[in-house]
């Protein structure tokens, strides 16, 4: 149901049909995937991609809070 | 790999692990709604570092695993057909129809169920393809307008919007030899069946990250408040599951209920916009079976009237197939969360994932599987 890998877009292309595709990098193994649902992303943006769908992209700093949790419980330690 | 290999780190997870077993003074039962994070549980061996008074129940997060029987013996009827290009994910190819039996389709046709399941069919000559995305399937009705191309489309929110896209596509573009076989399902209307259940033993969620992506968290909130459950929203890496088990076992002993998001590089409240306007356009809200557990109102999509030519039930005439369920096999047991896949006397006997007698030991999100592949015996 749920496998979601983050990639990276490489290139945008806007479509008649209004179904915008790109190329999306993982790990340097790029694939052909839908954007149509993330119309703010941008080249050089991260998404979560599904089954060739992008669902969303990756907030970066938001990215940071699990590892900031940490360092506040590690904090709380010493 | 950016956004995977960080959450992975083993020294952030022990950190996590001594966290949890600080906070904890009492025993919890806590269920993980989505098959991924419950591989990722096993695989990592987080059910086996936690403190033992956390319990994890396994949530029937597995659309493979939910889908009813009927649906894969229908699938096998189609697949069966000449003109047919039968086209599905990986996992649902290899999920065990009903044993041998002979269907009717109708007065004057009947069908012998020779096969085992669609990898079989397509052994026997019949042209099956696994696809990655719906388009695919899409792709392939142009390709061939002299073949009826058929998606079994399997799933949760998470898959949903891509299906509704292809379905899209396919009228946009005029095909009339493109159809979807529809086994979608939602997860709010499960969790209230398990939260509803006499006896229910689970005290705090951890919910779908990818479906939540879609359709955001707010879905959650009336659930957590009308039973009083903490209900976390978590990603699928081991710091994900691990921060998400924290922070439920911390409102667990505050005495906290509401919707938190672990997950929130990926989540917002409202969710996916457009995602969520053409999965609007394309389907409705239906009742749906779920295999094991039985029909559950208002848990799955259909096809709106509109968009009905698209329906492969319809457009083959398989509604009369009924299914027969193995009587070895307590699937239903485990997808509620009753039973643990090593308690089941079939386990690893009759039952593998090279001679599997239920979903759950097919899908790459079954427990069953789970369990066998990391060495949970």
């Amino acid at each position: 149901m749920c496998l979601g890998v983050p990639g990276k877009i490489l290139t945008l292309e806007p479509n008649p049909v209004g179904m915008t595709m790109g190329k999306v990098s993982f790990g340097g193994a790029a694939k052909e995937v839908c954007l149509a649902y993330v119309p703010e992303a941008q080249v050089g943006d991260y998404v979560l991609v599904h089954a060739g769908f992008a669902l969303n992209t990756l907030d970066e700093a938001e990215a940071m809070e699990v590892f900031e949790l940490l360092k506040e419980m590690g904090e709380i330690d010493q | 790999m950016r956004f995977i290999d960080e959450y992975r780190n083993e020294a952030d997870a022990r950190k996590f692990l001594t966290a949890i077993g600080r906070l904890v003074t009492r025993d919890w039962t806590i269920m993980e709604i989505c098959g991924g994070q419950t591989h990722t549980l096993i695989k990592s061996g987080i059910d086996r570092l936690l403190p033992p008074q956390i319990t994890l129940v396994h949530g029937p997060g597995c659309p493979v695993c939910v889908t009813p029987l009927e649906l894969i013996d229908r699938a096998i009827v189609i697949a069966q057909r000449p003109e047919v290009i039968f086209t599905s994910f990986g996992d649902m190819l290899r999920v065990p129809g009903s044993p041998q039996q002979t269907f009717e389709v109708s007065q004057t046709s009947k069908v012998s169920r020779g096969a085992q399941d669609l990898l079989s069919v397509k052994a026997r000559g019949g042209d099956v393809r696994m696809v990655y995305s719906p388009l695919d399937a899409v792709k392939l009705a142009q390709a061939h307008p002299d073949q009826q191309v058929v998606f079994f489309a399997v799933g949760f929110e998470t898959t949903a919007p891509g299906n509704a896209m292809a379905v899209w596509q396919a009228r946009q573009l005029g095909l009339t030899n493109f159809s979807i076989l529809c086994s979608h399902v939602l997860v709010p209307p499960a969790m209230a069946a398990i939260l509803g259940a006499p006896g229910n033993q689970v005290q705090g969620f951890l919910a779908a990250g990818h479906v939540c992506t879609v359709m955001g968290t707010w879905e959650y909130e009336p659930l957590a408040e009308t039973y009083r459950t903490p209900i976390v929203v978590t990603g699928f890496e081991p710091l994900d599951l691990l921060q998400g088990i924290y922070m439920t076992v911390k409102a667990l002993e505050e005495g906290r209920w509401g919707v938190e998001n672990q997950y929130t590089r990926a989540v917002t409240r409202a969710g996916n916009r457009p995602a969520q306007k053409l999965l609007a356009e394309v389907f409705e809200v239906s009742d749906r079976q779920w295999r094991g557990i039985g029909p559950i109102p208002a848990s799955g999509y259909r096809l709106r009237p509109a968009y009905a030519a698209f329906d492969a039930e319809q457009r083959f005439g398989v509604a009369g197939v009924t299914a027969q369920e193995s009587p070895l096999c307590i699937a239903g047991q485990i997808l509620q969360g009753l039973k643990k896949p090593h308690e089941c006397r079939a386990f690893g006997l009759q039952c593998t994932p090279e001679h599997p007698l239920g979903a759950p030991m097919v899908s790459s999100e079954g427990a069953c599987a789970a369990y066998f592949s990391y060495g949970r015996t």
